[in-house]
């Protein structure tokens, strides 16, 4: 299956937020400096007069962010995720996530993929940040269609929002307006054997491993999770139910992001075998877009290949236990 | 320049009464709860005074109105005299004091907006509130309402640089709705001495303070912040000035009120013993209890 080419999630950033204030007064954008790279400079073009330059200082800007949200307003906080997160993280935690003020965080660059800027820029632990504050929403979405969904109701949504928006062009993971919604993860392909859990634009990277292993006989099932925070557990957990095992799949770090989230719910909730596949636990570089995400583990082929290489491991494992391999396992040997 | 006072007359000595109420508030707050601060608080009691029963247009009876003038307490730590003064101005009852610190209480030991009305800000963090002060004041300008929003550092929260990268901005945009007021006591929690030394260096020298608020842009006022008329004078002032954001510099004195607490870091956050607090209130014209109104 190959995907439609589609626009980067910051294409459609500026474009949506400004069709959406031309209706709602309330709407501000506050640029962190970086308009050019994040997208608000469409925004800047058709709404100049609500938009706020706040200069390089991103502590600051989250500050007077919560200020405007006090007065009635909705900014909408934008620039690059390791900043907006990394650096002004204090401002979010007091000033917005405490008081649950009607903040809108707009993360660009998030994951690996940084226009080669490396590790500095590549905020790696930005969802396991904000998904532990207690009052924050987390939007990730996949592909143009769904970012455009997410943006409207993180508008529509009262009280604060981080929403993660990447930086390269993505395919066009929903061929029609998936509805957005917040809360609800979404099943994108059906299969027996393992649940692959994906969000962001990792999810379509996914969805080509899973197809890589079914040309395997590995029959895997992807389930995107837009909103990462409320997390969709009863999903999750039909998941576990369903395939027994799951793998998490996602372009951050495995220590506090959805991984770590799934982990969490499962181990209370729906004990199985879950494996974390992402960063593992050391910072990026630079390099091209596709060889970063290979040597990283999140290209299609990288994510087919450890997710194969861990069911084999444990049914080494299993058989090490039990003397009759079960059947349909072997296949995954070829 | 220094603001002198002017034409107040006889109403200055309601605010000075007002200031002295707040002050005892705050003491006996903080020996019933055995914890909060005091020395901040102190120094600050005349400005509040001077804000919230001169200065703000407010309806303590309708905190939510929006066209209130806003208040921040940047130096959130010094909540207690916020607190005392909102009782005071019929916010809530002075009863209600007892319950600083307390579980489930709507006093915490820094504002919390979401539980206190009356609260225009949660703050804590230092150096926070100046930026909020900053997006209510562009907020105002932009919905064009016609309220000012005062906001209260310490001069030790100065070493913030978020307080920079605020006063940066606003200047920038030149927001004369925006006023803040630095209480310089002279003093943060521990401070720089030299080395085995009780003695404290001021974070900042007059000099320093008022040169960098006018490197950025700021229209500066100094006052002394203990005498309640000239303040209220520089905070109008400071409210009519066209232009620019302004600063009133309020020279204070850490503890103030109570002699064996003024210009002593120790009392920072420090609780008073029985006898401590029985001459504190001695020395604030009362008597009492701990906790009582």
């Amino acid at each position: 299956m190959t995907l439609a080419p589609g626009r980067a999630l910051r294409a459609v950033f500026g474009e949506v937020i400004a069709e959406m204030a031309r209706d709602d007064p309330r709407i501000l954008v506050l640029d962190g400096d970086v308009a050019s790279s994040s997208g608000a400079d469409s925004f800047d073009a058709a709404m100049p007069d609500r938009f706020i330059q706040t200069g390089i200082a991103e502590q600051n800007m989250l500050g007077v962010a919560a200020g405007l949200a006090s007065v009635g307003f909705v900014p909408i906080a934008s620039g690059f995720a390791c900043f907006v997160v990394g650096r002004a993280f204090d401002s979010i935690r007091v000033l917005i996530d405490q008081p649950r003020l009607n903040v809108k965080i707009a993360g660009g660059y998030t994951g690996m993929l940084t226009g080669m800027a490396g590790k500095t820029h590549q905020m790696l632990n930005d969802v396991a940040l904000m998904r532990t504050l207690p009052n924050m929403t987390i939007l990730a979405p996949a592909d143009e269609r769904e970012a455009a969904g997410a943006l409207r109701a993180m508008i529509a949504h009262d009280g604060p929002v981080y929403i993660q928006l990447t930086r390269e062009a993505s395919p066009i993971l929903f061929d029609t307006d998936p509805g957005f919604r917040i809360g609800p993860a979404v099943p994108i392909r059906s299969g027996t054997d393992i649940t692959l859990v994906s969000t962001s634009v990792q999810t379509t990277r996914t969805l080509a491993a899973a197809e890589i292993l079914a040309a395997a006989g590995i029959d895997a099932a992807v389930l995107h999770v837009p909103t990462i925070k409320p997390l969709d557990g009863d999903a999750i957990v039909a998941a576990a139910r369903s395939t027994g095992r799951i793998a998490v799949v996602e372009e951050h770090t495995v220590v506090g992001g959805l991984g770590s989230a799934v982990a969490e719910l499962l181990s209370e909730r729906h004990p199985v075998p879950v494996k974390r596949l992402g960063i593992q636990d050391r910072y990026g570089e630079s390099g091209p877009n596709e060889p970063l995400l290979h040597k990283y583990g999140l290209s299609a082929a990288a994510v087919a290949a450890d997710v194969r290489a861990w069911l084999v491991a444990s049914q080494d494992a299993a058989e090490g236990l039990v003397s009759e391999p079960r059947s349909g396992m072997s296949a995954w040997r070829s | 320049m220094t603001v002198t006072t002017t034409g107040l007359g006889p109403n200055a000595a309601e605010l000075e009464e007002a200031a002295t109420r707040i002050r005892r508030a705050v003491v006996r707050t903080v020996a019933h709860a055995k914890g909060g601060h005091l020395g901040g608080p102190l120094s600050a009691a005349d400005v509040l005074a001077a804000l919230y029963f001169r200065v703000l247009d407010i309806r303590p009876d309708d905190p939510t109105w929006v066209d209130r003038d806003r208040f921040v307490l940047s130096k959130g730590h010094s909540s207690v005299a916020l607190y005392a003064t909102l009782a005071l101005r019929g916010y809530f009852p002075l009863e209600e004091l007892a319950t600083f610190d307390a579980l489930d209480s709507r006093l915490q030991g820094h504002p919390d907006m979401t539980v206190l009305p009356g609260l225009d800000m949660s703050t804590g963090s230092l150096g926070l509130g100046l930026s909020a002060a900053l997006g209510m004041a562009l907020g105002a300008r932009l919905a064009r309402r016609p309220f000012t929003t005062f906001v209260m550092v310490g001069d030790g929260e100065c070493n913030e640089g978020i307080v920079w990268e605020a006063a940066h901005l606003a200047a920038r945009y030149r927001l004369d709705n925006l006023v803040a007021i630095v209480d310089k006591n002279d003093l943060q929690q521990y401070c720089w001495h030299e080395p085995g030394s009780e003695v404290r260096q001021a974070p900042y020298s007059d000099d320093q303070l008022r040169d960098r608020w006018a490197a950025f842009g700021w229209s500066v006022t100094e006052v002394d912040g203990h005498d309640v008329a000239a303040v209220v004078d520089a905070l109008e002032a400071a409210r009519r000035h066209e232009g620019a954001p302004s600063v009133v510099i309020a020279h204070t004195i850490k503890g103030k009120g109570v002699s064996f607490m003024e210009g002593n870091f120790r009392w920072h956050s420090r609780v008073p013993t029985d006898d401590e607090f029985a001459l504190a209130l001695a020395e604030l014209g009362a008597s009492g209890t701990a906790g009582e109104a």
